[in-house]
């Protein structure tokens, strides 16, 4: 119910923030929301013995129209993102999902950084970074780096990112007029998805249909070769491993995933 | 006009939305100041023995005060164990079962038997304390095969108790039945799954032990019977114990009497000698707060193909979890009321009561009665399948016709008043019954992805079980013209100061205002029976209305003796609310120049209400479905009800109840269950796992009025709160099924899950 | 930090969770635990306007911000609209998740001032009731936005 005990700093600039998490070693977690990281130290499933407080950085939190790009900053809320009509326009995929995140309360808090760096499987937004082939921007004691999120998401709750390494921003190509779906399939508005489909122009990603977001490539191959949406989702689950769980077993998850990516793909076509 | 029947606003509602309520955590009694914290240790085994339990590491952390295990709180000796063969009261309050094979320690002596089970209490100064130091308590363990499951419990190749040489209880199977003479009969198990009552408050008690006195601080539904509990557990006198239930946040039935875990943190504060407090986790809640349902059910239906029913059989085997608190209570419940509403020559039921390394099973918002009616619906639903007919038709061939009133049930029951067909019509009617059916069949013609499923229930429920036992009311007419009502019923979101009020401003001309309601402190309210089987308004509020005539004739004479008039001539004008000479207005005297004249006395009546009887709610519901053929979602779109409890005393209190009961019921058929893994581990240990149902979920509902007048108490009044639930949820899940009946489908167990809806699905049409 | 106005300060360990702060060392107790993994809403609370489950907030992190609890909603003695709202509706039972509730609702509203019944469901998703069965609730919200007459009771 409560963390265990840990050391609590807080950061007034990004460059403190990484000394911070430098001098913490691999007992260090940055605190952005919260909202991820917390819940599992109240369950003692993560036990940190330092959190970097980034709260404060509020340079971070930005929507950022930058010509061809939209830079999003990785402190920015579920809640502004949603509601954002920046995004609305230009990037409304991920206005969409960022709106189906939790509940209220969560997105007023969850920070977009902080989800993609927790890289739960069932995650929304993850499967939304690879449907946009969104470049995600890092910064370290080291230097700063740019990584596709098709390299992002490495494992189980694993990315790219090394130790004392800071998610500071996102990119986005502009894609006002693109065609896009989401497709989240719940038992209740609040659960994670138990099978869930991020499509926009011709690239389909998977959430919870193995230990990353995936992207459905075998899919994206039958349309690019002219198949229709319909045909094309057949192949939704090749290349996948979802898991069997209380809410569904592989064949059941195999199934949702070409039933939702045909309508996500149906509803791309007919918004594109 | 009367007040009664009116809608009227809370009165308990202004402290609750500005200032919150007081629940046990939020209590700040000096007898608790510098209390200790409690926090329990588990056991992450379902069936394990006990090796020891080292506590030094655990000893040596900041902020702890003690450590205890069975060995410092088990030392008053079990009573003894119940006589065999004689059957349990039927009451909601059947003590746990103390002594004998089946016992339950406090604490874990030297074997576990469910996923948190307690073994050690630890004592700190603050609460994060407790959750650090509970983790440093060792407990060696030797693990046991885990008995999950009632087929796993009858094979009896793992005995949960060895010495009982068996994991059944009880057993009261039926004698064979005869269904010769039905051209038709469908047989089916289906279950009626294990939920988690899941109140909002969960399980919570403080206790302090000074100058020879316990004080417990309990989120209960019954102050009385919790002293009581504690005076057997304690060794005291009840005399000697206080228990005090503040604002409690829900019950249902998990919470009567007080905990077994509550239990042991008295006996902390008694062995330590310190204050003592205890909120348990979520996590805690769901996995050692009792569960509810559990029940396997073999129904077996036959009748004729015109639609009548000729014979009905119910063989239910009761999961009690891991120590049979409730005894053979809940499903004695389900036999009893087994037959429903319906008028059916042979009804024969039977039940059996067995063990599992799960958490113990008890009483939650119906308390056996939803299980019996689930069954007998589904069966009315898989005999109108069989046969092809209209199900509603079906059951409007097989109500109890009303001219047969008081009617004497194959299975039991005598039900006493009831318009079964005129609620089902009702129902029928408010939904508008064919043109949901024309929908459906437009969708089914059109081979509509998302078709529409209808689900009828209809059903007679038993409230007031246990009206033998009684309920109190003190009425006093202070000094001040203010009256003070004491009441043994214990409200816990139930509206009782509202009604009591009402009832008072309707039998003393004393306004609302002016009245107060105090429950659920046994040095204010020694005598009580408490809040629960939906007993409260037909026993506790006819306490109330009976201490009032009391109260009333003790007036009279008074006013007489004051006015110095005869009491004939005596009479309470209800405009003024004053007692006047009839005729004379200008002779006339307040309530507090009445009660003043009471002198020392003062004027006042206790009632111990004790001539109620059980009543027979009865209703109907109708759920409409949508279900998305492609990925087995359901998602309720109406759910119309008929929910008859007599007369309505307050619209507003029985409306919310009817919500409640409908939401928890529709929860039960979509969404909830409590699930564990082959080695007794709980699946759905936190609400993010356990489905519980939200709004985003529940359409608004349609309430539809009927008051069939109880006959046998002045109110006219039956019981509310289970009704909704027990109508819901078979409606729901025949909704569900009806969805999708036309591809074959004749069943699907609950919680009707998409992933459950989809394999239903591909096996109806891998058979075709 | 500012809790229903006042300004607060208090030296405490650093994992508190402001639920323990506000309930604890603010004396605020009309704010309640109902679970252990954000799930329920029972323990919601304003920072700077929006809800937030205050569960799932280290006090340190609520630091220089503004919160407002159940008890800072009234103003001069006044219940706020959607107190009043709750009360005239029957929105709440044994009350354990009602302060959460309100709270919610009051930041759904000052987010979107005309919810649709649909609307209103969603936005209280994150808010658990076992009592009332959301019924009385949603139209308790769509009273205080001002969508339909309040019912008439005493």
């Amino acid at each position: 119910m409560i963390p265990a005990p840990f050391t609590y700093q807080r950061a007034g600039s990004v460059d403190e923030a990484l000394a911070l998490a430098a001098a913490g070693g691999d007992d260090a977690k940055f605190l952005a929301g919260g909202h991820s990281l917390l819940p599992l130290m109240k369950l003692r499933l993560a036990v940190p013995a330092t959190l970097v407080d980034i709260g404060r950085l509020r340079e971070l939190s930005f929507i950022r129209d930058d010509g061809d790009q939209i830079a999003v900053g990785a402190l920015t809320s579920h809640h502004d993102v949603a509601t954002s009509g920046l995004l609305a326009t230009e990037l409304p995929l991920l206005a969409h999902a960022a709106g189906v995140v939790g509940d209220p309360q969560i997105r007023h808090r969850g920070t977009i950084g902080g989800s993609l760096a927790h890289a739960d499987p069932a995650a929304d937004l993850p499967a939304v970074m690879l449907a946009a082939d969104a470049t995600l921007v890092t910064r370290s004691p080291g230097g700063s780096r740019e990584i596709p999120a098709g390299e992002f998401f490495r494992g189980l709750f694993e990315t790219a990112l090394r130790p004392a390494e800071l998610l500071t921003e996102i990119r986005f190509r502009k894609a006002a007029g693109t065609g896009w779906s989401f497709q989240k399939f719940t038992k209740r508005a609040i659960d994670w998805a138990i099978v869930g489909v991020a499509v926009q122009g011709g690239k389909v990603a998977l959430v919870n249909m193995g230990q990353t977001p995936l992207r459905a490539i075998a899919v994206e191959w039958a349309l690019a070769a002219g198949a229709a949406p319909a045909e094309a989702a057949v192949h939704a689950a090749e290349g996948t491993s979802p898991v069997a769980d209380i809410n569904a077993d592989r064949p059941y998850r195999e199934h949702l995933a070409r039933v939702l990516v045909a309508r996500g793909l149906a509803e791309a076509h007919a918004a594109g | 006009m009367s007040i009664l029947g009116t809608r009227v606003l809370r009165t308990e509602d202004p402290r609750l939305l500005t200032h919150g309520g007081t629940y046990v955590d939020d209590v700040r009694a000096p007898e608790l100041t510098g209390a200790a914290q409690v926090t329990f240790v588990r056991s992450p085994f379902a069936h394990a023995l006990i090796k020891g339990v080292d506590t030094a590491a655990a000893l040596a952390a900041p902020g702890v005060i003690a450590v205890l295990t069975s060995a410092d709180i088990n030392d008053i000796p079990p009573q003894q164990a119940p006589p065999e063969g004689g059957p349990p009261p039927v009451s909601e309050v059947a003590p746990p079962p103390r002594g004998g094979v089946w016992d339950e320690p406090l604490l874990a002596v030297d074997r576990v038997r469910f996923v948190g089970e307690p073994v050690a209490i630890v004592l700190t100064d603050e609460g994060y304390q407790g959750e650090d130091a509970a983790e440093l308590v060792i407990v060696d363990y030797e693990p046991l095969p885990a008995v999950v499951g009632i087929t796993e419990s009858l094979a009896g190749v793992t005995l949960l108790f060895p010495h009982a040489g068996s994991n059944i209880t009880v057993d009261r199977a039926a004698a064979a039945a005869a269904f010769d003479g039905c051209a038709v009969v469908v047989e089916r198990e289906i279950m009626n799954q294990r939920v988690a009552p899941v109140p909002m408050e969960g399980r919570a008690a403080a206790a302090s032990w000074a100058d020879g006195k316990l004080t417990v601080w309990a989120s209960t539904q019954n102050a009385q019977y919790g002293r009581d509990m504690l005076a057997d557990a304690c060794g005291l006198d009840p005399a000697a114990i206080r228990v005090i239930a503040p604002d409690v946040g829900g019950g249902f039935g998990a919470k009567v009497g007080v905990d077994r875990d509550a239990i042991a943190v008295a006996r902390a504060a008694r062995h330590t000698g310190r204050p003592v407090r205890w909120v348990e986790t979520r996590s805690e809640n769901l996995t050692a707060m009792t569960h509810g349902r559990a029940q396997r059910q073999t129904v077996k239906i036959g009748g004729n193909r015109d639609g009548r029913v000729l014979a009905y059989r119910l063989d239910v085997v009761q999961d009690a979890g891991a120590y049979p608190r409730m005894g053979e209570f809940l499903p004695k419940l389900t036999s009893l009321m087994s037959a429903g509403p319906y008028d059916i020559a042979t009804v024969t039921a039977g039940y059996r009561v067995v063990v599992t390394n799960t958490t113990p099973v008890a009483a939650y918002r119906g308390a056996g009665r939803p299980e019996a009616t689930a069954a007998i619906e589904r069966a009315m639903d898989l005999f109108a399948a069989e046969i092809g007919m209209d199900p509603a038709e079906v059951r409007r061939q097989n109500l109890v016709p009303p001219d047969r009133f008081p009617y004497q049930s194959p299975s039991g029951a005598r039900y006493d008043t009831g318009d079964y067909a005129g609620a089902l019509d009702k129902v029928l009617a408010g939904a508008g019954y064919p043109e949901l059916r024309a929908e459906q069949a437009r969708r089914r013609q059109r081979g509509d992805v998302v078709q529409l499923g209808i689900g009828v229930s209809s059903y007679v429920e038993i409230t007031a079980g246990d009206a033998a036992d009684g309920e109190t009311a003190r009425v006093v007419v202070n000094d001040d013209g203010t009256v003070t009502i004491y009441t043994g019923s214990s409200a816990h979101g139930q509206g009782h100061h509202t009604a009591w009020a009402m009832i008072v401003e309707n039998d003393l001309a004393i306004p609302m205002a002016r009245v107060t309601v105090k429950h659920g402190d046994t040095d204010e309210v020694p005598a009580g029976s408490g809040t629960y089987a939906s007993r409260s308004l037909q026993l506790g509020g006819v306490a109330v209305h009976r201490a009032d005539l009391a109260v009333k004739e003790q007036a009279r004479k008074l006013a007489a003796a004051l006015m110095e008039a005869s009491e004939a001539d005596l009479e309470l004008e209800q405009g003024s609310g004053r007692w006047q000479v009839r005729g004379d207005p200008s002779a006339s005297r307040s309530w507090a120049e009445v009660a003043r004249h009471a002198g020392a006395e003062g004027l006042s009546a206790f009632v111990n209400y004790r001539d109620g009887v059980p009543t027979f709610p009865f209703g109907s519901h109708l759920a409409v479905v949508e279900v998305d053929t492609e990925t087995g979602k359901v998602t309720l779109v109406r759910h119309v009800t008929v929910d008859d409890a007599g007369t309505v005393l307050n619209p507003v209190l029985t409306e919310g109840q009817r919500h409640g009961g409908i939401a928890q019921g529709v929860a039960q058929a979509l969404l909830e269950e409590m699930m564990y893994d082959a080695d007794g581990n709980p699946l759905t240990a936190t609400l993010a796992d356990y489905a519980a149902i939200t709004s985003a979920e529940l359409p608004s509902f349609e309430l539809l009025a009927s008051e069939t007048p109880a006959t046998t108490n002045p109110l006219g009044a039956k019981g509310i709160g289970e009704a909704g639930t027990i109508g819901a949820t078979p409606a729901m899940q025949n909704a569900v099924i009806d969805a999708v009946s036309h591809l074959g489908v004749r069943h699907i167990d609950m919680p009707t899950t998409p992933s459950r809806v989809w394999a239903a699905i591909s096996n109806a049409r891998n058979h075709q | 930090m500012t809790v229903n106005g006042g300004r607060l300060e208090a030296e405490v360990a650093d994992r508190t969770l402001l639920v323990h702060f506000l309930r604890e060392v603010a004396g605020l107790t009309a704010t309640n635990v109902g679970c252990d993994t954000s799930s329920c809403g029972a323990c919601t609370v304003l920072l700077d306007g929006q809800s937030v489950k205050s569960c799932t907030v280290l006090a340190a992190q609520a630091d220089g911000h503004q919160i407002t609890t159940l008890e800072g909603l009234a103003s001069d003695g006044e219940m706020h609209p959607v107190q009043r709202a709750f009360h005239a509706e029957h929105g709440l039972q044994c009350g354990f998740c009602t302060p959460g509730m309100v709270m919610a609702a009051v930041s759904l509203l000052a987010e979107q001032p005309h919810p649709t019944e649909q609307q209103v469901r969603t936005g209280l998703e994150g808010n658990l009731c076992r009592c009332t069965g959301y019924h009385n609730i949603v139209r308790a919200v769509l009273t205080a936005a001002g969508h339909r007459e309040g019912q008439a009771g005493r």
